[in-house]
């Protein structure tokens, strides 16, 4: 059950967005967003979904699989075009009843929202589906080096980063095998009141703290037998490097980028 | 009495890029006071196997019947399986969470929603039958050495009674005094209570001694399926998987093919002994 999660899931193929620079795909998510918020006409979203839909193909990740990404923020979704729908004051009225009122102002801007949301879901997961959490937070580090110079400690945070994400699915692994365990022993997660349900958790979180704790320092005495002692003087087996395809990736969004504020100022 | 799967198939991850067939069409009784031994490398799938007899991973295809009932069945209490199919995980310390031993192992007799009484009368037979006496009561489970922790998390199993014990790799990670140690409790279960034992484990060494029937799994099938005697005749094909016969198995077939009269269906040190004894003898 726990397994079902897509958000922030890695695709194993093998393509061009795969092989570019996570530094290049970290700035390519970062321009998408900002596309997004300058969007404000049909014609804009228009070229922000061939956009889109071109790094999608390039991504040789399957559509439907980025599109189940969605279910997780469907309630998201629900809510904020609902809002939009009612809320939202207007001169063209088109339905009007009791305390509802539904503009046509109303209807294109949560249709602009959805689609707005929608984008930046599917942008930024391409990025975390093309991407392995390793390549991520080495591209996090070299592309955020510069604030080492204001004594922001940026390789302890990427390294942290970096464990984090190592583990997740580790403890996903362990959750799943200490809940088992525990109702081979007759417990029950599923039946009873919230308080209930709160107290049958007890018996999960107990061991799984515990072998966190373990885990952490069982990795501790591991880094330090391997005379880890932080990012001073640390070089890199597999440096940075852009290619070719990387000056191109930029090229590409900054001709995107451009398209978007020309048709923002001239519409 | 008897656990009965038919064709029972189980996919992993079915539908993404990383689909695996763990059981494949898997067929096989487990009769009421047997002691068997599932075997299989890594992977093979025992584990998941292992995790249907008690409802905890529903098979893709196929049945299990529990005493002639499906227990994929409408109204089949599944709470009332997992108190007769008691299951023990691999590294089963992992799942310790009071705070001190005896509580823990009243939690699984707690769950059946016994009375007080009958919980604390388990759980003080629960821990006598693996060798813990009552000083131990009050000791905070994380204090215990490795083999004790195992042995508490085994008699929270026990507490609840069950027909069928199965243990997943009871003796990973213990030194050979700590595995001796829990396989023959195990076996003592097994002679004393009369319940089903199914030990998982991928070593033959360590079950040949204690069991009447040997299964092998192998990319999710069942491929060797009897007694460990006739099993070890295959010890050519077990090896190609990536398993061994016990190393006496060896030491007998060498002799055979050196033409010592010896018979080829010694599984234990103790038999060879005898067999090789009663060989010179006869020789002479």
């Amino acid at each position: 059950m726990i397994r079902d999660i897509t958000i922030g899931q890695y695709y194993q193929t093998d393509s061009v967005l795969h092989r570019l620079d996570p530094r290049t795909k970290l700035m390519g998510t970062l321009v998408f967003i900002v596309s997004m918020f300058l969007a404000d006409s049909w014609i804009g979203y228009a070229v922000s979904a061939a956009y889109l839909a071109m790094i999608i193909r390039l991504s040789h990740v399957p559509v439907g699989f980025i599109v189940r990404g969605l279910k997780a923020v469907m309630i998201l979704l629900l809510i904020s075009v609902s809002f939009n729908l009612f809320l939202t004051a207007g001169e063209h009225e088109i339905l009007s009843f009791w305390i509802i009122h539904i503009t046509w102002e109303g209807v294109q801007q949560a249709v602009f929202m959805a689609v707005r949301l929608i984008f930046l879901i599917m942008g930024s997961s391409l990025m975390t589906l093309t991407t392995t959490p390793n390549q991520l937070t080495d591209g996090l580090e070299t592309g955020l080096g510069w604030m080492k110079k204001i004594h922001v400690p940026v390789h302890e945070i990427s390294m942290m980063m970096s464990i984090a994400l190592r583990f997740i699915p580790i403890l996903v692994d362990e959750t799943d095998k200490i809940m088992k365990a525990q109702m081979a022993r007759g417990a029950d997660f599923e039946s009873g009141n919230l308080i209930e349900r709160a107290k049958a958790l007890v018996p999960i979180l107990v061991p799984l703290f515990v072998s966190s704790v373990r885990r952490a320092t069982d990795l501790a005495m591991a880094m330090e037998a391997r005379c880890y002692h932080g990012g001073e003087n640390r070089t890199r087996m597999k440096p940075l490097r852009y290619a070719g395809r990387d000056r191109l990736g930029y090229l590409v969004m900054a001709v995107y980028l451009g398209l978007m504020i020309a048709l923002r100022s001239l519409l | 009495m008897a656990i009965e799967l038919k064709k029972v198939s189980y996919i992993y991850g079915a539908g993404t890029p990383m689909e695996v067939r763990a059981l494949d069409q898997v067929s096989l009784t487990i009769p009421d006071g047997q002691f068997i031994g599932l075997i299989g490398h890594t992977g093979s799938g025992k584990s998941t196997l292992i995790q249907h007899l008690n409802g905890l991973i529903k098979a893709t295809e196929g049945d299990i019947l529990y005493n002639g009932r499906s227990i994929y069945s409408e109204g089949f209490s599944m709470k009332e399986l997992r108190s007769k199919v008691g299951l023990v995980f691999q590294y089963p310390e992992h799942q310790l969470f009071e705070t001190d031993v005896f509580t823990d192992i009243c939690f699984g007799p707690k769950n059946l929603g016994l009375d007080e009484e009958t919980i604390c009368a388990r759980a003080r037979e629960a821990l006598d039958l693996v060798g813990m006496d009552s000083s131990y009561d009050k000791a905070s489970p994380f204090e215990l050495s490795g083999g004790q922790k195992r042995r508490v998390a085994i008699a929270g199993v026990l507490a609840m009674k069950p027909e069928v014990l199965i243990l997943d790799e009871p003796t990973a990670g213990l030194d050979p005094r700590g595995r001796d140690e829990i396989l023959d409790q195990v076996a003592r279960l097994h002679r004393e209570q009369g319940i089903t034992v199914v030990l998982v484990s991928h070593s033959m060494e360590d079950v040949a001694k204690y069991v009447d029937r040997i299964i092998v799994m192998n990319h999710g099938k069942a491929v060797f399926d009897g007694i460990p005697k006739e099993v070890f005749k295959h010890y050519k094909e077990l090896e190609q998987i990536g398993l061994a016969a016990p190393q006496v198995t060896y030491i007998v077939h060498r002799l055979r093919e050196q033409g010592f009269p010896i018979s080829d269906d010694i599984t234990t040190v103790e038999e060879a002994r005898e067999a090789i004894l009663e060989g010179i003898r006869k020789k002479r």
